[in-house]
């Protein structure tokens, strides 16, 4: 995908209704996340732990997954191992292929829509469906997830109900919420009673005990998993903690930061198979330990995939979660996507106003305004990364800025444009900020000539305190 | 096996300085005086109601009522002191079987103030899924089960060998379509707690 977010954006903008919806809606999530971090004093003192707990972990990732892979093993469950996005679908292939498996159900994995994994078993002759209500709405769409705990945020009741109307044949008109969750229902029991295998993410893989736990509202990961036989569970190498009682600091965080929920309806802990079943464990490296080796970025792998950085962030919020056109989309996201494909994502890092409210929120304390910020840094000393012409603004604004006279007179000649210059040559195209708004009028006098007056006025109470 | 001892190599080459492992607390910093009505509040805050029963005769009656207000007529029940039940999971060989159960009564093992969420341990229920196919749950636990917050959920919580639990907190529920709230996903339409004791 090409990453002109800025063109994307304003297409998704250029809807204004839904654009304010969009807006109102996830900050509404923030703030349900607000009233729930406050009810418990030690909030930040648990963002610390977990922060730490990260720290701790990729310093020792190798030992703890060696650790999980013994633990997971020895009650019942088979490991395997991928390098990259290929290797895990040949995996996943592989598996339901031995078994002739050709139908499979699969709960919310940002790893799979990051390895393509959809795409890569379809061509292949299995049915795969997504079962999270969200996801099953992009899916028949057929679009990717637009954000990582909201898939279908984008969209709005009456888009669901001609989607349903059109693909599951539902009644035409249909736009009430529970009417048409309970159509998906309907459909989506078929489909579960009807698997033969179950797929699942993974929120924490836990060393100690080799069990893995994920984390649902739906039930769809524990419906997918108790009628099939076979259950493959895809994580990354960074979802491994190392004891059970870090779930305790994680889960405290994970809903709270996510939907402002105090826990999710289901937090499922597997170890091993069911009865006469099977548990694959699939584990995923795909660039993580190149993002490891990264001293400036190793901290991103931190991230628990809660979403409040998307929900807080006031570019996502009003830009919509396809325009970023990588998999995580908000600052998270800008901050991974580069690692994957600097070329394709240079224009992420900058589609951020760097206001730090991501930093705020971040249950794992991941500093993600700085890390921005230095993915700038990278991307502007590459070459093509920054338009000529800003590099041409740049370059005039560091030699203003460089001497206290080419300042000031740069101070009276932009003073003296504002008040009487031309609309053409305010607002052309040089001028994006202008495109929204009006520019600020501007002021009688330089704050030097303001001093200067006071001073000769005796006025000693501005920088003297 | 070359891409586990690839993927383990070079992690150890990339691994971050160390740093030190922080203990866990062992419980929050909130002590509620009354847990089990800091737990009816929390349950009732996740979509769920809950049910005191303060003996086993209560227990019995409390549970036929739920299945009468649902208008159960399948209901299975791991619970022998909240009534026999009309489908038996021992008796069932096929998990599949069991859509079209209405009400499931199962045991809790303890249940969470802080959250509301009760820890069934469904690895020692014949069919695991039995919790989240019913189309409606009882969760039975005894008043004494009810500990504060996650952590001290977790130093309760052992794994030996296979299993499976889970932390249940109230009726299977998605707020997919437009943020609004909609109750019974794919799983359970309600989730009553049925405290004893």
């Amino acid at each position: 995908m090409s990453a002109d977010h800025a063109g994307r954006a304003a297409r998704f903008a250029a809807d204004e209704g839904r654009a304010r919806w969009h807006d109102g809606a996830l900050w509404a999530v923030r703030q349900k996340r607000d009233r729930l971090a406050a009810e418990l004093p030690e909030w930040e003192e648990l963002r610390e732990r977990a922060a730490r707990i990260k720290a701790h972990t990729r310093s020792r990732l190798a030992d703890y997954l060696e650790q999980f892979e013994r633990e997971a093993t020895s009650r019942g469950a088979v490991v395997h191992w991928a390098r990259d996005a290929e290797e895990h679908n040949r995996v996943v292939h592989r598996i339901l292929a031995l078994k002739g498996i050709t139908r499979l159900v699969k709960s919310k994995s940002m790893l799979t829509e990051e390895c393509g994994l959809n795409a890569f078993l379809e061509a292949r002759g299995i049915e795969v469906v997504d079962t999270d209500l969200g996801e099953r709405i992009v899916q028949l769409a057929g679009e990717p997830p637009s954000h990582i705990v909201l898939p279908a945020i984008h969209k709005r009741r009456e888009e669901v109900g001609a989607l349903f109307h059109r693909t599951l044949g539902t009644e035409a008109g249909l736009s009430d919420p529970t009417a048409l969750t309970a159509e998906a229902r309907r459909h989506l029991r078929e489909r579960f009673l009807g698997a033969q295998a179950g797929l699942t993410g993974v929120n924490f893989a836990v060393a100690e005990t080799g069990g893995v736990v994920v984390c649902t509202n739906e039930g769809n990961a524990d419906m997918g998993t108790s009628f099939p036989r076979v259950h493959i569970a895809c994580m990354g190498v960074e979802k491994v903690i190392p004891r059970l009682e870090d779930l305790g600091v994680l889960v405290r965080l994970l809903a709270r930061s996510a939907t402002g929920q105090p826990i999710t309806t289901y937090t499922s802990h597997f170890h091993g198979p069911m009865p006469g079943g099977e548990l694959h464990l699939v584990i995923v490296d795909n660039g993580r330990s190149r993002l490891l080796a990264d001293p400036a970025f190793q901290g991103a792998l931190a991230c628990i995939r809660c979403g409040a950085c998307m929900n807080t962030c006031p570019v996502f919020r009003r830009s919509g979660g396809h325009s970023y056109g990588f998999t995580i989309p908000g600052p998270i996201g800008s901050v991974l996507a580069p690692a994957w494909d600097p070329v394709a994502h240079t224009s992420l890092p900058f589609a951020s106003s760097l206001c730090g409210s991501c930093d705020d929120v971040c249950p794992v304390r991941i500093p993600l305004h700085d890390l921005l910020l230095e993915r700038r840094r990278q991307l502007v000393a590459g070459p093509g990364s920054i338009s000529p012409g800003k590099r041409l603004a740049m370059r005039l604004l560091g030699f203003a800025l460089r001497s206290p006279a080419r300042y000031q007179a740069a101070g009276r000649l932009l003073r003296l444009a504002l008040g009487r210059g031309p609309r053409w040559l305010l607002y052309g195209p040089w001028n994006r900020w202008g495109r929204q708004r009006e520019l600020p009028p501007a002021p009688p006098a330089t704050f030097r000539e303001v001093w200067r007056a006071r001073q000769g006025q005796g006025a000693k109470g501005v920088g003297g305190g | 096996m070359a891409s586990r001892e690839q993927i383990l190599a070079a992690l150890r080459g990339a691994a971050a300085p160390a740093e030190p492992l922080p203990a866990t607390p062992a419980r929050g910093v909130t002590h509620y005086p009354d847990p089990v009505a800091r737990l009816a509040e929390a349950v009732l805050a996740v979509g769920g109601a809950l049910v005191r029963a303060p003996t086993a005769a209560d227990l019995a009656r409390e549970a036929a009522a739920l299945a009468q207000r649902l208008g159960a007529r399948r209901v299975v029940s791991e619970v022998p002191e909240a009534g026999a039940g009309t489908v038996r999971l021992s008796d069932i060989s096929d998990p599949h079987d069991l859509a079209g159960v209405e009400l499931a009564v199962l045991p809790g093992a303890f249940a969470v103030a802080e959250t509301g969420a009760v820890w069934v341990a469904a690895g020692e229920l014949r069919h695991r899924g039995i919790f989240v196919v019913a189309e409606h749950i009882g969760l039975v636990l005894r008043a004494d089960a009810v500990v504060n917050d996650m952590h001290e959920a977790y130093a309760r919580i052992r794994f030996e060998g296979p299993g499976f639990g889970v932390f249940i907190a109230g009726p299977s529920k998605t707020a997919d379509i437009e943020q609004a709230l909609v109750i019974g996903a794919h799983g359970p339409r309600s989730c009553t707690v049925l405290v004893v004791g």
